[in-house]
């Protein structure tokens, strides 16, 4: 990675922040908390990470997949999916809108790009496990990547999903946890406690590697290692921290599902805006 | 003679079958694969064989991942468990975003018998139709159902279909005019005085209650509604007012099954009294399946009974 590369990465990203904020702000509701902390996996996935993936051609069958199992974060991934190309950035304005095709959680039979519809916690990542299956099956090289809350490992699924992975030795398969410790009703440690999860994954036969999730060289790495295990899969545990970019949204659990009002989403704006020309260099 | 054959039996052995030519029917279970009659393809074709354990979660979830690329994946575990604790799973995972997976429920119904009450699931076809999109299906003999699996493999999108345990007559052979079809009901004896429409293993007893009618001088129409959803409208609107009184009969609850989806029908459409009968909105319990039937008044009796009951209603 050059500094070039990683500059417009960090661009990506910070655009990206800042189309999510007007996402939520414009239709008054939607999930900024989970989607900042996502944004700079988002951001790698479908600009560095992710092979074969066309946004003219987004069923592409040779593709590596993408499932947001955590779906409510869509305010990150359209924004990063307009970014690449997949549907024009005018489309944002009618996130969450009946007038518009971009429903609340993701869906994928009117956004192109997604390749799951989801939003039930728990269910996306069953859903990459039939995929990579479906890729050993056929004996095909593409991987599937699949985005989990910290939260969300409290669902049942999660854990069959796992067992099921590894039994089935998906090494094509690579699961990230976006571990913010916070999830709606208040911190993670307190709602219902999931660590240790790098002892649960591992006793789960999976590969585990832990990355900074807001971090492209570290998480390039852990991305690079994870297409080197074999005979399991693997899953990435990366530290992040929810409503990163947001002063007041910063680990605070209040900003899980909220939207901004006129002050706050000045104020938010502000900030989005100054880190993103002080990246543009103006 | 007629054939005697379960439902479940029949199932398995036309997707062994079809799976000889389609290479993208893939077959997931839940650890019930003896049970489900999956286990004939997973022998043949152990690589297109998923057992997932107990946890039908999962299965119904990996099979809709298997379905986003291209795959043809029947996901098999007993009735309760597919329509009942997966019910969210299908409905987000699959249904949802209409992908092509077939749920298949087998043991429905009281007739699981010893089992008792936790296996007995008296609810699937109601929760299974209530979901936008799903095809429903209960076909009533092996040789409906093997037709029934030829135009799931062939149908692209999200179906249910429920099986049964025990063994039955085969009952749709060599009638005149029976030809399958997905959505469309078959009339497997003409009458004139009132109309019987039953699904699953109750279109055998229906027949039984036909005849018991006969005898009285009652002549019963028999609709086999093989496909709960999309429901054969055109032909229960014909039946309805050719004999003016409808009788429902399914080894459900008669709470939102066939009997709540014909009477949701027909009252919108042509207002005939419609009698259902099923498990009166009660749990079930363990016994020989026949005497639990017996019990929840699951025979042709009952049906000639509440036919004439319906019949009494025309002139309310």
């Amino acid at each position: 990675m050059n500094q070039a590369q990683l500059r417009q990465w960090e661009t990506i990203a910070a655009r990206g922040r800042l189309m999510g904020l007007d996402m939520v702000y414009r239709c008054a509701s939607g999930h900024l908390g989970g989607s900042f902390s996502a944004m700079e996996v988002f951001t790698l996935l479908y600009n560095k990470v992710m092979r074969n993936l066309d946004p003219q051609n987004p069923k592409d069958p040779t593709r590596d997949r993408f499932v947001l199992s955590k779906g409510h974060c869509t305010p990150g991934l359209y924004a990063v999916l307009a970014q690449r190309g997949f549907f024009p950035e005018t489309e944002l304005c009618c996130f969450r809108s009946i007038d518009g095709q971009l429903s609340g959680h993701a869906e994928m039979n009117h956004v192109p790009g997604v390749d799951m519809s989801t939003g039930s916690l728990g269910q996306g990542i069953s859903a990459a496990v039939g995929m990579a299956l479906a890729g050993k099956l056929d004996e095909k090289s593409y991987r599937v990547f699949a985005l989990m809350g910290d939260g969300e490992m409290a669902e049942g699924q999660v854990w069959e999903a796992a067992m099921s992975a590894a039994k089935y030795q998906l090494d094509n398969l690579c699961a990230v946890v976006d571990v913010n410790g916070l999830q709606i009703d208040g911190k993670t440690a307190d709602v219902m406690p999931s660590e240790p999860l790098d002892q649960k994954w591992a006793s789960f036969g999976w590969h585990v590697l832990k990355a900074d999730g807001h971090d492209f060289a570290s998480l390039e790495e852990a991305f690079s290692e994870a297409e080197t295990k074999k005979d399991a899969p693997t899953v990435i545990l990366i530290s992040t921290v929810k409503g990163k970019g947001v002063s007041f949204m910063e680990n605070n659990a209040d900003w899980h599902g909220k939207a901004p009002n006129d002050a706050q989403y000045q104020q938010a704006r502000v900030e989005l805006v100054n880190k993103l020309e002080q990246l543009e260099g103006k | 003679m007629a054939e005697n054959i379960a439902t479940r039996a029949a199932y398995g052995e036309m997707l062994l079958e079809l799976a000889a030519s389609d290479p993208d029917i893939v077959v997931l279970d839940a650890d019930l694969s003896g049970s489900t009659m999956t286990k004939g393809f997973a022998k043949a074709y152990p690589d297109r064989f998923f057992n997932m354990g107990i946890a039908e979660a999962n299965m119904m979830g990996v099979a809709a991942g298997l379905a986003t690329c291209g795959k043809k994946p029947f996901a098999n575990t007993f009735a309760m468990f597919a329509a009942g604790r997966a019910w969210e799973q299908v409905r987000n995972s699959i249904a949802y975003p209409h992908l092509n997976v077939k749920v298949i429920g087998s043991h429905g119904g009281l007739s699981v018998g010893e089992d008792g009450a936790t296996h007995q699931c008296i609810e699937d076809l109601a929760i299974m139709r209530a979901i936008p999109e799903m095809l429903v299906l209960c076909p009533c003999d092996g040789n409906e159902m093997r037709q029934a699996v030829k135009a799931l493999v062939e149908y692209n999108g999200p179906a249910y279909m429920r099986l049964g345990r025990l063994a039955v007559d085969t009952v749709t052979e060599g009638v005149e005019g029976y030809q399958f079809e997905l959505g469309k009901g078959a009339v497997l004896r003409p009458g004139t005085d009132v109309t019987i429409v039953a699904t699953g293993m109750m279109v055998q007893m229906s027949l039984r209650a036909a005849e018991l009618l006969e005898e009285e001088g009652i002549s019963a129409r028999v609709i086999d509604m093989h496909t709960i959803k999309p429901l054969d409208g055109e032909l229960l609107l014909a039946a309805a007012r050719e004999t003016g009184a409808v009788v429902t009969s399914e080894e459900h609850n008669i709470l939102g099954g066939l009997g709540g989806a014909v009477a949701e029908f027909l009252s919108q459409n042509c207002p005939v009294p419609v009698i259902r009968h099923g498990v009166e909105d009660q749990f079930g319990r363990s016994g020989k399946a026949q005497l639990v039937l017996e019990a929840y008044h699951l025979n042709p009796q009952t049906i000639f009974e509440k036919a004439k009951l319906a019949i009494a209603l025309k002139s309310c």
